[in-house]
């Protein structure tokens, strides 16, 4: 008795499963046909309108078809700070011949972005390849990859790539586990440790002048969140305002070109150049190419120096990089 | 083996309350263990300014600390699922131990990379935005299953032993025969029972090695997917298997030989089970010293001026005196002594054991933090301390109260689980006896 009426309830089951799966598929297609040959018979009954292309061609089409569209209103005006600029690929060229280890680049970043720590985000290294070879003096920034090592390895898209070329990170969302900072062979990432301690007066001003409550990863540093990574940032809320980022602007003796790549342009603020020329011209080259992390700073090499090496010894600290007040 | 009826095994394998050493082992692991969430505590307010960590060694003993409880979770694996497949039988009296090692190491990875994690407030964004390609993201979804199997393979071969425990325990604590009765899910000990409980064993003892194995290569990735001196090695998959397969076995048999004399188990745990503990740690230790070579040696030849750095800081230079301790006291030296038959006797193979742990641990330690104080651009412009690392106080409380906490778990769990499978010791028991009757 109970084994039968198991096997009813079974066999109930598949049948039932197996007739709803079949009228689905039948009502999709039933409807699909029904709507198919209403169309048909809606398209010779009505008269037809002239409409011009934008191309400036004139075509007919059937008045039935014309549909008003919504206009949209955040159509071109909507910015995706996830996906950054359309058409633009931000690029920087870094002049060694020109940098005298001057450093006001660094503080003009380390003002602008709040750092506070001990390591300022722009580093001037001291370096030799060689015993035998010129020492020569070299800021580094983000070199904004185009194969970042550091998006590729984080575990919550907290670091992401834009379409612009920026590499940014957003603070909300970083968990602190520094496997970002670990694969970035230009140990360019610098980690809050601790409390940021920035100056909450400043702060806010500057916070309120740009339009944002909460740290933005368009204003990296402003302000910084603790137990998060920070990093350079090419400075996106300066581009906002058509103006060149801070360590450009800075630098006294125009060692930072920036521009944009599909624009072949690149401008210190003091002269503009072809950015294909300039690397043609001066042998640019990108630092360590071998790694094949694609970065989108140039370097130009130190030759036909304006300045000499020694100069710079007088600038240099070998334990700091952020003046703190005492 | 002598012969032991039901109910002398019951009495010498039935979990014992703790005397007077018990008692203050357990609350000295309590001890440090609460001073360990006091830091940790202190830490969250604080930030990761309490550790020595810095932008340069921007990871130190707690991910250190992690891959050493990674790899000394690979003993489940190893012992039980591996020997079983060769059909070793004299890991009976060995396996309870080896898993309750194995799940207690686990359980405490899980932890310890929570701890080195600045924002643990945003755990929740590591499944809310989890990205695959993340190394990471590997981890979170490989360490929840191994715990999830390292625990069914400890509590399914339980079951029998929980149905004879409740009846066991049941004039003398009837609560803790409530509990071995619930926990025994109605096992009577019958043919089907049995048939779907040998089944599941086999089934998960099979599964325990291919995701033991994939534990502790994507544990090696978190450090092979970086552009890193010393991490970025083809060899770094096979090189961490081997070195948990060395830092398991130690771990196993040093608290077998303390449980053995604690609980006076000679009659179970014989110089012969030491014996092949031992023969299978200098294998280990053999495969891991090859890797070894294959890792430091060969590259020397033809080191690139980053990786000559390095080399050098490690065989020389800073790193030098901590770089040979660990190969030479916990890697040459064991397998010099094991390779000797009076080196496989149980007290040497203790101080063996011990000596393997403690190199295993300082090994993991010299792996991680050696490479990142050798980035390719020079280390500038930073406070002369962040050029060097050496943990914190902080961290140190922490980390020993983690290594703490994994032996807390281990004691707990050696308190009110019969240590030594009883009913297969029976089972075995029988089987050798029936097997021997025809003969003679």
């Amino acid at each position: 008795m109970e084994k039968t009426n198991n096997n009813s309830r079974r066999k109930f089951l598949d049948k039932g499963l197996k007739l709803g799966f079949v009228s689905i598929i039948g009502g999709i297609g039933l409807s699909k046909i029904i709507s198919k040959s209403n169309a048909q018979t809606e398209k010779n009954s009505h008269e037809k309108m002239e409409l011009m292309t934008t191309d400036g061609t004139l075509v007919q089409v059937d008045s039935t078809e014309v549909v008003e569209v919504i206009h949209s209103t955040d159509h071109d005006k909507k910015y995706n700070v996830r996906e950054g600029y359309a058409n633009k690929k931000f690029v920087m060229v870094v002049d060694l011949a020109k940098c005298k280890n001057a450093l006001s680049c660094q503080s003009a970043c380390n003002k602008h972005h709040y750092i506070t720590g001990d390591n300022a985000w722009i580093k001037i290294y001291k370096m030799q390849e060689s015993k035998d070879t010129s020492p020569y003096w070299m800021p580094t920034t983000c070199q904004h990859c185009d194969q970042p090592a550091c998006v590729t390895v984080c575990p919550v898209d907290a670091t992401f790539k834009r379409r612009d070329g920026l590499v940014l990170i957003d603070n909300e969302r970083c968990i602190g586990c520094r496997f970002c900072m670990a694969a970035c062979p230009y140990s360019t990432r610098v980690f809050n440790w601790g409390e940021p301690g920035q100056s909450e007066v400043t702060l806010n001003m500057d916070m309120i002048q740009h339009g944002h409550e909460a740290s933005s990863p368009e204003h990296a540093g402003v302000p910084s969140i603790k137990g998060t990574v920070d990093k350079c940032d090419f400075c996106p809320h300066s581009i906002d305002n058509g103006e060149l980022p801070h360590c450009v602007t800075a630098c006294p003796n125009g060692v930072f070109y920036f521009g944009d790549k599909y624009e072949d342009t690149v401008t210190n603020g003091e002269e503009t150049l072809r950015l294909s020329k300039l690397l043609e011209d001066k042998a640019g080259y990108r630092m360590m190419e071998g790694l094949g992390t694609e970065p989108s700073v140039y370097y130009l090499p130190p030759t036909d120096r304006l300045v000499d090496f020694k100069d710079g010894l007088k600038h240099y600290t070998e334990f700091q990089s952020v003046e703190k007040p005492e | 083996m002598i012969m032991k009826n039901i109910d002398t095994l019951l009495k010498d394998l039935a979990p014992r309350k703790f005397k007077k050493l018990g008692v203050i082992w357990t609350s000295s692991l309590i001890v440090i263990i609460i001073l360990g969430i006091i830091a940790y505590i202190d830490q969250l307010i604080k930030g990761q300014i309490v550790t020595n960590m810095r932008d340069y060694s921007l990871w130190g003993i707690y991910i250190s600390n992690f891959v050493f409880f990674v790899a000394t979770s690979f003993v489940g694996s190893v012992t039980v699922a591996i020997l079983r497949l060769t059909k070793n039988t004299w890991r009976t009296p060995l396996v309870r131990i080896a898993e309750i090692i194995s799940l207690a190491a686990i359980v405490m990875a899980g932890i310890t990379i929570m701890i080195d994690m600045a924002r643990p407030d945003r755990l929740l964004n590591l499944f809310i935005h989890a990205r695959l390609q993340s190394p990471i993201t590997w981890d979170v979804i490989i360490i929840p299953t191994y715990i999830a199997i390292s625990f069914l393979l400890l509590y399914f071969p339980l079951i029998p032993d929980l149905a004879l425990l409740k009846k066991h325990f049941k004039e003398k604590s009837p609560f803790l025969s409530k509990w071995y009765g619930k926990l025994s899910l109605k096992w009577t000990g019958s043919k089907a029972q049995k048939i779907i409980q040998e089944k599941s064993i086999k089934i998960i003892a099979m599964m325990i090695i291919p995701v033991g194995l994939i534990l502790q290569t994507i544990d090696a990735w978190l450090f092979s997917t970086t552009f890193r001196v010393g991490w970025n090695s083809t060899n770094m998959g096979a090189y961490f298997i081997s070195g948990a397969f060395v830092a398991g076995i130690g771990a196993l048999i040093v608290v077998v030989y303390i449980l053995r004399r604690v609980y006076k188990l000679d009659d179970y745990i014989t110089a012969f089970h030491f014996d092949k503990m031992g023969k299978l740690l200098v294998l280990g230790c053999l495969t891991y010293l090859y890797f070894n070579i294959n890792e430091y040696l060969i590259p020397a030849f033809t080191a690139s001026v980053e990786e000559e750095i390095h080399l050098n800081a490690l065989f020389t230079g800073h790193y030098a005196p901590l770089f040979w301790a660990v190969t030479i006291g916990g890697l040459i030296i064991p397998i010099i002594v094991l390779l000797f038959k009076k080196g496989r006797r149980p007290k040497t193979m203790f101080f063996i054991g011990l000596l393997v742990v403690l190199g295993s641990w300082w090994k993991r330690y010299v792996i991680v933090t050696s490479t990142l104080l050798h980035p390719f651009l020079p280390i500038q412009g930073v406070p002369e301390s962040w050029h060097h690392y050496f943990p914190s106080m902080h961290e140190w409380v922490i980390t020993i109260a983690t290594l703490a906490m994994a032996l807390l778990i281990i004691t707990v769990l050696v308190r009110y689980l019969p240590i030594i499978p009883i009913q297969r010791t029976l089972d075995e028991q029988e089987l050798t006896e029936t097997n021997k009757n025809p003969e003679s």
